[in-house]
C-alpha cells in the first residue's frame, strides 16, 4: 500500500477519539507543504506525504498538552516526541503517533535555486528524482542535490516510537561519522578564526526568535529567559555581542536535550549555520556521558543527573 | 604577581559561601599575596551557577572567569557541585568551540581551609590570562555592528 493511504487508513481509525490530528497540507503552491490541523473526516484528503513535509510538527506537541492528538512524524521527529515524554512534558497517553519511515526532505533554499523565482505550476517525485513544471519549462534535479543538509547524515529514518508505521521500516543509509563534519571543521580553525567565524555569521542575526518558536523542545515560550526583564540577559542593543549571548543562550538551554532536528537551521530566515552550534554541544555530551537525546524514553538527559565519580571528566590539575 | 606589575585584568570569580568564599577570607586573613584582578562574585552554591553567567561576563568584557565550589561529596548542599560539574565540564568544552581561548575559564574546588591552595589557584589563573592578554569580544575591532554597545 502506498505511504500516504496507509496514513489515511491509520487516521480514518483514529480519528473518532482525537481532537485533532497533526500533518501536512499543500501549500500556497506546487512546492510548499504546510502543517495542516485534521479535525474531520472531510480533511483527510487534504492530507499530504512528500519529501516537502520539512516541519517538524512535534513543536505544537506541548501547547497542545491536555487534549488527546494525533501526530504524524518522521524518524528526526521521533525523537523530538521521546526527549519531551522523558521531560513529562507531554503524556503518552495523549498522543497516537503515526511513524513514517523517511528517505530524506527538501532544503527550500535548494528548491529555490532551481526555480529562480518562476511560478511554479506542477511538482513531483520519484524515488532518485524531483520534477518541477514552471510557467517557463521543466526542471529535473537528483533528490540528494535537493536533500536537507540533516538528510544526507540522517542516523534515525525510522521513527524510534510509533503507534502506527506507516511504510516499511528501514536503518540508516548515511555514514555516521558524517554528522559531525562541519563541527570539526570549525575545530581545525584556531580561536581567532573561530571567533571571526561566528562573528561574520551571525552578525547577520536579526533575533527574529525563528529558531526559538520553531524548535519543538523550547517549550518555555512566553516565559523565555531571551525575553525577561529581570534578570535582563541581553537588551535590545543590536550589536553582535547580543546574538551571540542568544545563540549561546539557545544551544546551552538544549545541551543533552537537542534531538538533532534541525528546526532552528531550517527557520532561519538568514541562513545562519545555527544547527552546528547545537552539534558541537550533542557531540560533547555524546563524549562525556554516552548520551544521545531522544532515544530512548525511559532515559535522563544527563545535566539532570550526576555520577559521584566522573570517569570521563578531567578536572584541571590545582 | 600579575596583576601588580601588568596592567590589570578583568577576571570574574563565581565562589560557593560555604567552601571557596571562606578560602579565599582564610587566604585574606592569612596576609597570603594575591593578584588584584579577580573580581568576586560569592553565590549560594557553585550549583547557582548558571552557565550563562559566564557566557554573561564574557559578553560584559571580562578577561577572563573562574567558578569555584566546595570539592564533590563535600557540598554544603550534598550534590549542588555534582551538577555544577557536569554544566560547567560541557561549558569548558564549548566556550573555545565559540571564539573564547580555553584558558580564560576554568573550574575548580577550594575548602574554606584551603587558604594557600585558593592562593595558588588565584595566582595561576590569573598569570594563565595574562598570559592571553586582554580579550577581544565579538564585534570589537570592526567586524559586525561594533561600536553600538
Amino acid at each position: 500500500m502506498p505511504v500516504l493511504a496507509d496514513i489515511k487508513e491509520a487516521i480514518t481509525r483514529e480519528l473518532e477519539g482525537l481532537a485533532l490530528v497533526i500533518g501536512w497540507g499543500q501549500g500556497y503552491d506546487p512546492v510548499h507543504a504546510v502543517p495542516f490541523f485534521c479535525r474531520s473526516s472531510a480533511d483527510i484528503d487534504r492530507l499530504i506525504w512528500n519529501p516537502l513535509c520539512v516541519h517538524n510538527l512535534v513543536s505544537y506537541l506541548p501547547k497542545l498538552k491536555g487534549k488527546k492528538v494525533g501526530i504524524l512524524c518522521k524518524g528526526c521527529d521521533s525523537r523530538s516526541i521521546v526527549q519531551l515524554l522523558q521531560e513529562k512534558l507531554i503524556k503518552r497517553e495523549e498522543i497516537v503517533i503515526i511513524g513514517i519511515p523517511c528517505r530524506g526532505v527538501v532544503d527550500m533554499n535548494k528548491i529555490q535555486a532551481l526555480i529562480n523565482g518562476k511560478e511554479v505550476i506542477d511538482c513531483s517525485f520519484t524515488d532518485k528524482t524531483i520534477t518541477i513544471k514552471t510557467s517557463e519549462g521543466k526542471q529535473e534535479a537528483s533528490l540528494d542535490d535537493v536533500l536537507a543538509a540533516k538528510c544526507l547524515v540522517c542516523q534515525y529514518p525510522t521513527p524510534i516510537i510509533f503507534d502506527h508505521l506507516a511504510g516499511a521500516a528501514f536503518s540508516a543509509q548515511r555514514p555516521a561519522a558524517a554528522v559531525d563534519a562541519e563541527v570539526k571543521e570549525i575545530e581545525g580553525l584556531d580561536i581567532p578564526a573561530r571567533l571571526a567565524h561566528w562573528e561574520r555569521e551571525l552578525d547577520r542575526c536579526i533575533r527574529c526568535y525563528a529558531c526559538r518558536n520553531a524548535c519543538p523542545l523550547c517549550v518555555c515560550r512566553d516565559h523565555c529567559a531571551a525575553d525577561a526583564r529581570d534578570p535582563h540577559w541581553f537588551s535590545q542593543r543590536t550589536g553582535v555581542n547580543e546574538k551571540v549571548m542568544w545563540q549561546i543562550m539557545h544551544a546551552l538551554h538544549l545541551a543533552g536535550r537537542c534531538t538533532d532536528c534541525g528546526e532552528c537551521e531550517r527557520a532561519c530566515p538568514m541562513n545562519i549555520p545555527i544547527q552546528r552550534i547545537r552539534r558541537k554541544i550533542n557531540k560533547e555530551i555524546k563524549e562525556l556521558f554516552a548520551y544521545e537525546a531522544g532515544v530512548n524514553p525511559a532515559d535522563t538527559p544527563p545535566l539532570y543527573t550526576f555520577k559521584v565519580e566522573e570517569p570521563t571528566i578531567k578536572e584541571s590539575e590545582w | 604577581m600579575p596583576g601588580m606589575e601588568a596592567k590589570e585584568l578583568r577576571v570574574v570569580g563565581f565562589l560557593c559561601n560555604w567552601c571557596s568564599y571562606g578560602g579565599a577570607d582564610t587566604a585574606g586573613v592569612s596576609r597570603f599575596k594575591q593578584p588584584t584582578d579577580l573580581r568576586i562574585i560569592r553565590v549560594p552554591c557553585s550549583g547557582r551557577v548558571d552557565p550563562l553567567f559566564v557566557v554573561k561576563a564574557f559578553m560584559e568584557g571580562a578577561d577572563g572567569v573562574l567558578v569555584s565550589g566546595c570539592h564533590p561529596r563535600d557540598c554544603h548542599y550534598a550534590e549542588g557541585n555534582f551538577y555544577a560539574r557536569r554544566r560547567l565540564e560541557v561549558l569548558k568544552r564549548f566556550l573555545p568551540f565559540m571564539g573564547i581561548d580555553p584558558g580564560r575559564f576554568a573550574y575548580t574546588w577550594v575548602s574554606a581551609s584551603e587558604g594557600a591552595r585558593w592562593q595558588h589557584v588565584v595566582t595561576d589563573f590569573t598569570a594563565q590570562v595574562h598570559a592571553l592578554g586582554s580579550r577581544r569580544t565579538f564585534g570589537e575591532g570592526g567586524a559586525g555592528n561594533a561600536g553600538t554597545r
